[in-house]
Order: C-alpha cells, then sequence, then structure tokens
C-alpha cells in the first residue's frame, strides 16, 4: 500500500469538495452559510475565495427551495452538491429530494437523470438538542431512487463525493457530526475514490458480527476492544452504503459469527437497525446461534443534557453489554 | 423424567400408555421408562387430560425434562397444534435451542434433549459443539425396541454394584439383631386365614412389614435419606421390599403408606407388587422413595442376614428365616417359632440405641397382631 497522511474527517470533506470542483466545471456547491461562514462545520471554509460566488452559492434558509434548486439545476446537466445544516432541517427538502428527486428518472422512462449530490449533518453527541440532533438516515434509506451513504472514516469522507458525483440517481451523504474533528488515514496522493457499494469490515471477528454506520462505528471498535479483553472476538461492519444494503457482507459475516448485534442511532421503531435485523432473519435464520440484538437511541427526543443525551443514544457500554448478553454471559 | 433413583441421569422412553386427549387419575400410568433398573412405570402427580406428548419413543432424555403436557381439569384446551414435525427434534420446553445448534446437531446425528442447557438455560452451538467434541468414535447405540424391553441383568448388576459399593464407601454402618418368638403371630394368621380362601390368605410379611412401619414412629431417625451431608426425615413410611428376581439380581421397590394402610391393603399391594417386579415392570414412584428397606429372606433359607443400607436411606432391616428355636419360657425350655431381625443403621445418623428400641417395639406389637 502506497504512503498515507493523517487528516481531519472536516478536512477530507474539503479536499473532495475542492477535487470535485477542481475537476469538473458543472460542479458547483450551495447551503445555508456554505461561503461566507465556510459551512455550519466548516466544511467549505476558504472554498468560496478560491472558487468565487458561482461555484459556492449561500442561500436563503429555505431548504425546499434550495434543495429543489438543486435538483433542477442536476436536471438542468450540471452537477450540484447540496449542504443542509442537519438532517432535521433536511424534512423541509423531504418533498423535492422524494418526490421529485427520487421519482423523475422512473416517471420519464429513464429519460431524466437527476445527478445530485446532498450532504447533511446527523446525529447527536454535540449538545445541540432535539431539534438538531436526529438521526433519520433511515428516512431516506426507505425510498427507492435515492442512494444513502455514510461515510465513517476519514478516507470514506474524502472518497466518497467523487464517486457520489459519477452516479446518474440522487445521492444522499450522512456525515455525523461528532466525526468532524477526528483524525484518520488518507492515501498520500493518487485516486481517492472508493465504491459506494459495499459494506466494509472494519475489524474480523469469529464470536459476533457488529453491524453498524456512521457516528456509532467508532464506538462499537471501541466496544469491540474491550470485548477482546474478555475474549469475545467481534466482526465490526460498516455499513457505508445505506440504501441499497450490501447484503452478501452481512450475511456472510452473520453464517460465519452465528450472532448479530446491530448498533443504530436511529430510534430502535421502524429502524434501519429492524431492516438489517429482519433480512438476517429471512436469510440467515438456521445459522443464528442467539436472537439477533439492536442497540438503538432510546425512544426520545434526542435530550440537551450531556449525562441524558448520552443515556438516549448507544454508547460503548451499552454495546459492550448487548455483546455479552449475545454470548451468554 | 423423574429421577428413578438417586443415581439416575436419564432414561429411555419405550412407550407411552395414554394418548393425546385420554384423561388421567392421580398415580394413573403414562408411559415407560427404561433405565438401569428394568422398565420402570411413571405414573402421574395429577389428574387431568393428557394434552400433548413432547418426547418420542425411543429416545433417551435428562432426567428434569418435560415429557408431556397434562392438562387440569379446570384448563382451558390449548388451541389445536400441527401434529406432525417430521425433521425437527420436538421443542423442549423451558430449553430453547438456537437454529444453528439445532442443525448442527441434526447433521452430527447428535440428541439435543440429551445435551445440558448452558448458563442461560438454552442450548447453543457450545452444547452441541461440546457433545460433539465429547462423543465417542463409536456408533451411538440405538434405542431399543418395546419388544426387547424387560430388565436388563448386567445394567442392574452394575447399579447394584454401584449402590452397594458407595454404600460401603460413605455410610459407616452399625448393626444391632434381636431374635423374637412369633408363636403368636403364627397363630393369629393361622386362624385368619383359615377363614380365608387362599387367594386371601395374609402372609406373615404382611404383619411384619406393619409392625415395623409403627414401630419407625418412635424412631424417625431410621426412616429419611441422607443427603447433602445431613439426614432428612421422612413423614411418610414407605418401606423398600427386597424381591429377589428369577435370573438373578434384586429390587427393592417402595410400599407406600405402609403405616397406613390395613393389613389386607397391604397384602394387596405387596403381592401386586411381587407380580410386577416379576414381570420387569415397576412405577417410578416406587423406585424413587423408599425411606427404609426390608430384607426378608424367607422360609428355608438362612437365620440371620447383615444388610447393607441403600444410599440416601440411613437404615434396612434383615429379616432371617423363621424356624423352630429352643426357648426359655417361665424358666423351662420350650421349642418355638422365632426369627432373627438385624437392623443395620447409618451412624452418621442414628446410634445402636434407636435400632434397640425399634427391634424392641416391633417385638412388642407382633404380640398383639390383632391391633395391627
Amino acid at each position: 500500500m502506497s504512503a498515507t497522511r493523517r487528516i481531519t474527517y472536516r478536512e477530507a470533506v474539503r479536499e473532495a469538495l475542492r477535487e470535485a470542483l477542481l475537476r469538473d466545471p458543472r460542479v458547483f456547491l450551495m447551503g445555508e452559510d456554505v461561503g461566507r461562514y465556510g459551512g455550519a462545520y466548516a466544511c467549505s471554509s476558504g472554498l468560496l475565495a478560491e472558487f468565487g460566488e458561482e461555484r459556492i452559492r449561500d442561500t436563503p434558509l429555505s431548504e425546499s427551495a434550495f434543495v429543489g434548486a438543486g435538483i433542477g439545476a442536476a436536471i438542468g446537466g450540471m452537477r450540484p452538491i447540496v449542504e443542509v445544516m442537519t438532517i432535521n432541517f433536511s424534512l423541509l427538502a423531504l418533498d423535492q429530494i422524494v418526490n421529485n428527486a427520487a421519482t423523475l428518472r422512473h416517471m420519464s422512462g429513464g429519460q431524466i437523470a437527476v445527478p445530485v449530490v446532498i450532504r447533511m449533518a446527523t446525529g447527536a453527541g454535540r449538545q445541540l438538542a432535539a431539534q438538531h440532533s436526529h438521526s433519520l438516515e433511515c428516512w431516506y434509506a426507505h425510498v427507492p431512487g435515492i442512494r444513502a451513504v455514510a461515510p465513517a472514516t476519514i478516507a470514506d469522507a474524502r472518497g466518497m463525493l467523487w464517486t457520489a458525483l459519477q452516479e446518474p440517481n440522487p445521492v444522499v451523504i450522512f456525515e455525523h457530526a461528532t466525526l468532524y474533528s477526528d483524525e484518520g488515514e488518507v492515501p498520500a496522493g493518487g485516486e481517492f475514490a472508493v465504491d459506494i457499494d459495499r459494506a466494509a469490515i472494519r475489524r474480523a471477528g469469529a464470536d459476533l458480527s457488529l453491524i453498524t454506520y456512521g457516528g456509532s462505528l467508532k464506538k462499537a471498535l471501541a466496544a469491540a476492544e474491550t470485548l477482546a479483553g474478555e475474549r469475545i472476538d467481534c466482526e465490526v461492519i460498516d455499513l457505508r452504503t445505506l440504501r441499497p444494503l450490501d447484503e452478501e457482507t452481512l450475511l456472510a459475516s452473520v453464517r460465519r459469527t452465528h450472532r448479530a448485534l446491530i448498533v443504530d442511532e436511529g430510534w430502535r421503531s421502524g429502524s434501519l437497525a429492524g431492516e438489517i435485523a429482519a433480512r438476517i432473519a429471512e436469510q440467515a435464520f438456521f445459522d443464528l446461534d442467539a436472537p439477533v440484538r439492536r442497540v438503538c437511541s432510546a425512544e426520545v427526543p434526542i435530550p440537551y443534557p450531556r449525562h441524558l443525551e448520552e443515556a438516549a443514544t448507544p454508547q460503548v457500554d451499552t454495546i459492550v453489554a448487548a455483546a455479552r448478553g449475545l454470548m451468554r454471559r | 423424567m423423574p429421577a428413578l433413583g438417586a443415581d439416575m441421569e436419564a432414561g429411555t422412553l419405550v412407550e407411552w400408555l395414554k394418548r393425546p386427549g385420554e384423561r388421567i387419575a392421580r398415580g394413573d400410568p403414562v408411559a415407560v421408562v427404561e433405565t438401569q433398573k428394568g422398565a420402570i412405570e411413571i405414573e402421574s402427580f395429577q389428574p387431568g387430560v393428557l394434552a400433548e406428548i413432547r418426547v418420542d419413543v425411543g429416545r433417551r432424555v435428562p432426567v428434569g425434562e418435560v415429557l408431556a403436557l397434562i392438562r387440569g381439569e379446570d384448563e382451558a384446551a390449548a388451541p389445536a397444534r400441527a401434529a406432525a414435525r417430521p425433521m425437527a427434534p420436538p421443542a423442549l420446553p423451558g430449553v430453547r435451542i438456537s437454529p444453528a445448534a439445532r442443525r448442527l446437531a441434526e447433521a452430527e446425528g447428535i440428541d439435543v434433549a440429551a445435551l445440558h442447557p448452558g448458563a442461560d438455560g438454552n442450548i447453543g452451538l457450545a452444547e452441541v459443539e461440546a457433545a460433539r467434541a465429547a462423543r465417542p468414535f463409536a456408533p451411538a447405540p440405538t434405542a431399543r425396541t418395546p419388544a426387547e424391553r424387560g430388565l436388563d441383568l448386567v445394567a442392574m448388576r452394575q447399579a447394584i454394584a454401584a449402590a452397594m459399593a458407595r454404600s460401603q464407601r460413605e455410610i459407616p454402618h452399625y448393626f444391632v439383631g434381636s431374635t423374637l418368638e412369633l408363636s403368636t403371630l403364627l397363630a393369629w394368621l393361622e386362624h385368619v386365614n383359615a377363614a380365608r380362601p387362599p387367594a386371601a390368605r395374609l402372609l406373615y410379611l404382611v404383619p411384619l412389614l406393619k409392625a415395623m412401619a409403627r414401630a419407625l414412629a418412635a424412631v424417625p431417625e431410621l426412616n429419611g435419606h441422607f443427603v447433602d451431608g445431613r439426614f432428612v426425615r421422612a413423614e411418610a413410611v414407605h418401606i423398600g421390599v427386597a424381591v429377589a428376581l428369577r435370573g438373578g439380581g434384586l429390587i427393592a421397590p417402595a410400599i407406600h403408606g405402609v403405616d397406613r394402610l390395613d393389613l389386607d391393603a397391604l397384602m394387596a399391594k405387596l403381592d401386586d407388587l411381587v407380580l410386577r417386579v416379576r414381570g420387569g415392570r415397576l412405577r417410578g414412584s416406587e423406585l424413587a422413595d423408599p425411606t427404609i428397606t426390608v430384607s426378608n429372606l424367607g422360609e428355608r433359607t438362612a437365620d440371620a442376614l447383615l444388610p447393607v443400607i441403600y444410599p440416601p436411606q440411613v437404615a434396612i432391616v434383615g429379616c432371617g428365616q423363621i424356624a423352630p428355636r429352643p426357648w426359655a419360657v417361665d424358666g423351662a425350655l420350650a421349642v418355638r417359632p422365632a426369627m432373627t431381625i438385624t437392623v443395620a443403621g447409618d451412624h452418621r445418623v442414628s446410634d445402636g440405641r434407636s435400632a434397640a428400641r425399634f427391634l424392641a417395639r416391633v417385638g412388642e406389637l407382633l404380640q398383639a397382631p390383632e391391633a395391627l
């Protein structure tokens, strides 16, 4: 493997944006405060100075309008990258995304492509209270016509954007808000693009499949580390793509380990974790040595106080406890 | 699957005597199970209707496993179940088997019913894999058909060997004996039996057992079990009656509540018991719970025996033959029928004095057999 360098998730997103802007003149970025302010999470700082107002566009506070504009631009031949400040706010644009972006290719018999990329921050952990902290990824993963991806590593934050821009259909990228300051390895140079089809085994193990995505990956890996000290050998799977799900990787892992624990920051009821559990039950039932388990968020609006926010969302100790239970310990 | 003896770990179900839907009275034999001690009938402790059979004929089942469900008289009928489940072994209530474990067990021919569940009460891959690893390389023995059923004398000898070796290893025996003059008893028996048809006549063993059962009320330390390092006194008197078998070996099933049976009822029980022992068919409770054992050598045998306690019981009574003996009566020598009775006691629980009191009381009671 070639040399690597260490950067933050935020820097990885910024590099990816910059690369896209440089490589493809049809690419432009728009969203609330992406220009002069440099983005709510500072992912686009410096880009306005480098690329100008034509390509780095601050928008009014109207998600429906600017996401709709992005969809229109994509239909018109551009490759827009639309940033929505949080997944909570994206609900205002849900009509545009679900009723227009996701459907037009099908409704036009393939005549109209909608190659828009919509990025949004998601998740809890920064004490931003209920209106800025939810994990609604599964709402998008529910909708045919959309590809939904969740870069959980620095390399994926760096590499998924370019691949998403090559997709003729809308792609929604979920960036967990607790990841932006995390550091990790990316290739020193050359090609950064990564696939957006397959789940990744982040840690190989024999006893238990820990299936997760996004901001919960690092918690799952930390839990796996603790469990290794108890001689419980976890395989940690990063879904990466939430729609379509990479069933093959998931089921192969569960067939090896015979046990599945799904960690999902979404609420349990109607969650992506529920979908994965159902697929395991449907297709790997006879391989299971224990009931499938889930660690999800408590069914409350995410609280503001830190201790309650932590109590409401998956944590390393709750994952560890669930894994022990699965191992009948 | 009840424990039909202290050492029993599993039994093979060889026959169902009731069918689902059939009515069951308390004490009815429901199934026949083969153990080291032969084919044992398992009785129901409860009246009701046989709701569901959970164990197929031919399967070896660990003690404690549910064999069947009995629906009480006042319970509603359960919804009908699909009758046939030909592929998978039947689910065991209480013990759950993971799908992966069940599949591996099927592939390996491992009987999940014989597995001990894990700490959580379930059977998982770990338990099946352990069973596979522990399995000898010989093919598994096939269950015997009901036609081959009966007492396995080799297995019985092994069971006796194990019990007696344990007894001699663990129980410090003491022995106390008395010779009882029985002319009053025999005269009374002759009188009673003279008026009866042969089938209704009493054997001398009957008043003897009854006298012993009543005497135990004065010496409860001889009646019970030594379990987990301490004596547990039995409230009821279930006397195990040692019965020799024609092919060799012996077995000592219990007659329950001897102290509360009148002599005719006791005679009927004794007859029935001997018949069923020789037919190789006993009930589980008869084997499981004697609280004391009586070994009677019978007529034209020997004068005395020093019996060995059957653990976890704490006493055994050995009766020699009744024979005419020289006997001192009013300072002169007479000839009287007499029997030497020896009590072996567990010295951890009682002392020789207890056995002496017991023998004296038996002797007293036998002087007034009409009051038994």
